[in-house]
């Protein structure tokens, strides 16, 4: 148990020394790279404003990758059941997700003008939710036809069948995608904080900081994001871990 | 409903009933027929076995039975009564022991009942799958996943989890195919031993010709695609036949003649009625 900690815990250590290493090397001033012993005064002079622009962030990315989880695992379970569904649908999904999201900011805050939280959200769902539709689709129109078969033969309806069979089989595949959209979901929201003027959250903190030349302000904000990024992926892990732990063969 | 080709006298003799079935698969290519005239009876209680070449419509065959299709032509009863759809009265068991993972083996066997018998209190329902788990020696093994079991233990139980609900009519797809052969006469005789212990009747699909006399009534053999019944023989040995009888010379008569009925199946002669 120590050494689960221990390791990664070391493992960051010594990347903030090579870091350090780096920039001390080249001589490079603070505005070319900041150092991580540039970092600590600038998190404790912004302090406030690292726990409210930082809750800002967090709650807008999971507010939209839960928006992602809903309509992704719907997309997801009508092209995994239905041949003409995934035939029809599936170069619109393509064709969605190859759009550089970025290019959308401008469209979505003039259809919403002003709506800076919804647009964020809307964002940070656009951005995340095609992982989680693809892994479901697949997972259901994968499912060999015995595993349908042992129920179907008894007369089971089938959303009893998707219920008992086919959503808890497909759990692993949806973890597994929704590790990667949680990640996706940060990018999106802070493309809008980054973009929009008078944002919010670590974005707008991060933008102001380029604005006034506060180099350390800036990568204090990307730090600050990394961490915001683990603590969402480590949610779910141990979400993975209680829904589909079966999956994981490692203990047995 | 009305049984306009079948009187009432029949039923009581033949639990599945299979008459003059014929059936093709619409594919790209057109229609791809796999059934044409298959005649299959099975009286109440006993076991049938089917046999025939590689892809001869067999699995086609258990998906009639189990109403999960409907024949181009033909009938197919269970029961006295026209199947027509899905009964709660079926169990299934196939080569791929297709076990849950997400569930231990205890609630594995529980599934059927859950669908069926949603009703049924939870202690009587463990009560009636450790009872099956017993009777083919995976006492212990109950709160195990299924990963932590050998490919033989899966197929044990997922022989319970086929007959958990009382099944009049048991269907079974090649459930030993993927075994290796003494794990698979283990099997056997554990399938025999249910047998003596619950009452169904069964329709067992195979590729092994020892295993349709050693479990079977009466050994069916179908003919190459498309199938229809070649050929039905009686296996005249005892109920709780031991594997030393498929030694003695009955035996080794039977399987000559099932094994020269293949080869004709096998397109060698394909009008070949003995």
């Amino acid at each position: 148990m120590l050494r689960k900690i221990s390791t990664p815990v070391i493992a960051i250590l010594i990347f903030l020394a090579l870091w350090e290493l780096l920039v001390w090397a080249n001589g490079w001033p603070n505005y070319k790279m900041a150092s991580p012993s540039d970092l600590p005064s600038a998190f404790w002079k912004y302090k406030e404003l690292f726990f409210v622009m930082g809750w800002q962030t967090l709650w807008r990315t999971i507010v939209g990758l839960f928006l992602a989880v809903i309509v992704g695992t719907l997309i997801g379970m009508i092209i995994g059941f239905s041949k003409l569904a995934r035939d029809a649908l599936y170069p619109l999904l393509i064709g969605f997700n190859a759009i550089p999201k970025a290019t959308l900011v401008p469209v979505i805050s003039l259809i919403f003008i002003g709506q800076h939280d919804f647009n964020t959200i809307l964002m940070a769902f656009m951005i995340s939710f095609f992982p989680i539709a693809v892994s479901v689709g697949i997972g259901l129109s994968t499912l060999e036809p015995e595993y349908r078969d042992i129920l179907r033969a008894l007369g089971a309806s089938r959303f009893t069948i998707f219920r008992k069979i086919a959503l808890p089989k497909t759990l692993p595949e949806f973890f597994g995608a929704l590790k990667v959209s949680a990640t996706l979901a940060f990018i999106g929201t802070n493309l809008v904080e980054i973009v929009s003027p008078h944002g919010r959250g670590l974005g707008a903190l991060f933008k102001s900081g380029e604005t006034n030349g506060n180099y350390p302000l800036m990568f204090a904000v990307l730090i600050a994001l990394a961490f915001l990024g683990i603590i969402l992926y480590y949610a779910v892990i141990f979400l993975e871990r209680v829904f589909a732990g079966w999956a994981d063969r490692e203990g047995s | 409903m009305a049984a306009p080709s079948l009187t009432k006298g029949d039923t009581i003799e033949n639990l599945i009933e299979i008459k003059g079935a014929r059936h093709a698969y619409q594919t790209a290519s057109g229609p791809l027929p796999v059934l044409d005239g298959l005649d299959i009876a099975v009286p109440a209680g006993t076991f049938a076995a089917v046999v025939g070449p590689s892809g001869c419509g067999k699995s086609t065959l258990t998906k009639l039975v189990a109403g999960l299709m409907k024949p181009d032509e033909g009938e197919v009863w269970l029961h006295g009564e026209r199947v027509t759809g899905p009964r709660k009265t079926v169990g299934m068991a196939f080569q791929n022991p297709v076990l849950l993972e997400w569930r231990t083996i205890l609630d594995n066997v529980i599934l059927p009942l859950e669908i069926v018998a949603p009703r049924m209190p939870t202690k009587d329902r463990v009560a009636r799958a450790m009872e099956l788990l017993d009777m083919v020696g995976l006492t212990g093994f109950e709160s195990k996943r299924p990963s932590e079991l050998s490919g033989g233990m899966r197929q044990r139980a997922s022989l319970c989890r086929s007959i958990v609900h009382k099944p009049d009519v048991l269907i079974l797809d090649e459930p030993f195919g993927a075994l290796d052969a003494f794990t698979r006469e283990d099997l056997w005789q554990t399938m025999r031993d249910l047998r003596a212990a619950e009452p169904f009747t069964a329709v067992l699909i195979t590729h092994d010709l020892r295993e349709s006399v050693f479990l079977g009534d009466q050994v069916i053999v179908l003919s190459g695609r498309p199938a229809r019944t070649q050929y039905v023989m009686d296996v005249d040995l005892p109920a709780d036949r031991t594997l030393d009888a498929l030694f003695t010379p009955k035996a080794a008569d039977m399987l000559h003649i099932l094994r020269d009925q293949i080869k004709i199946a096998q397109g060698r002669d394909v009008e070949g009625h003995v």
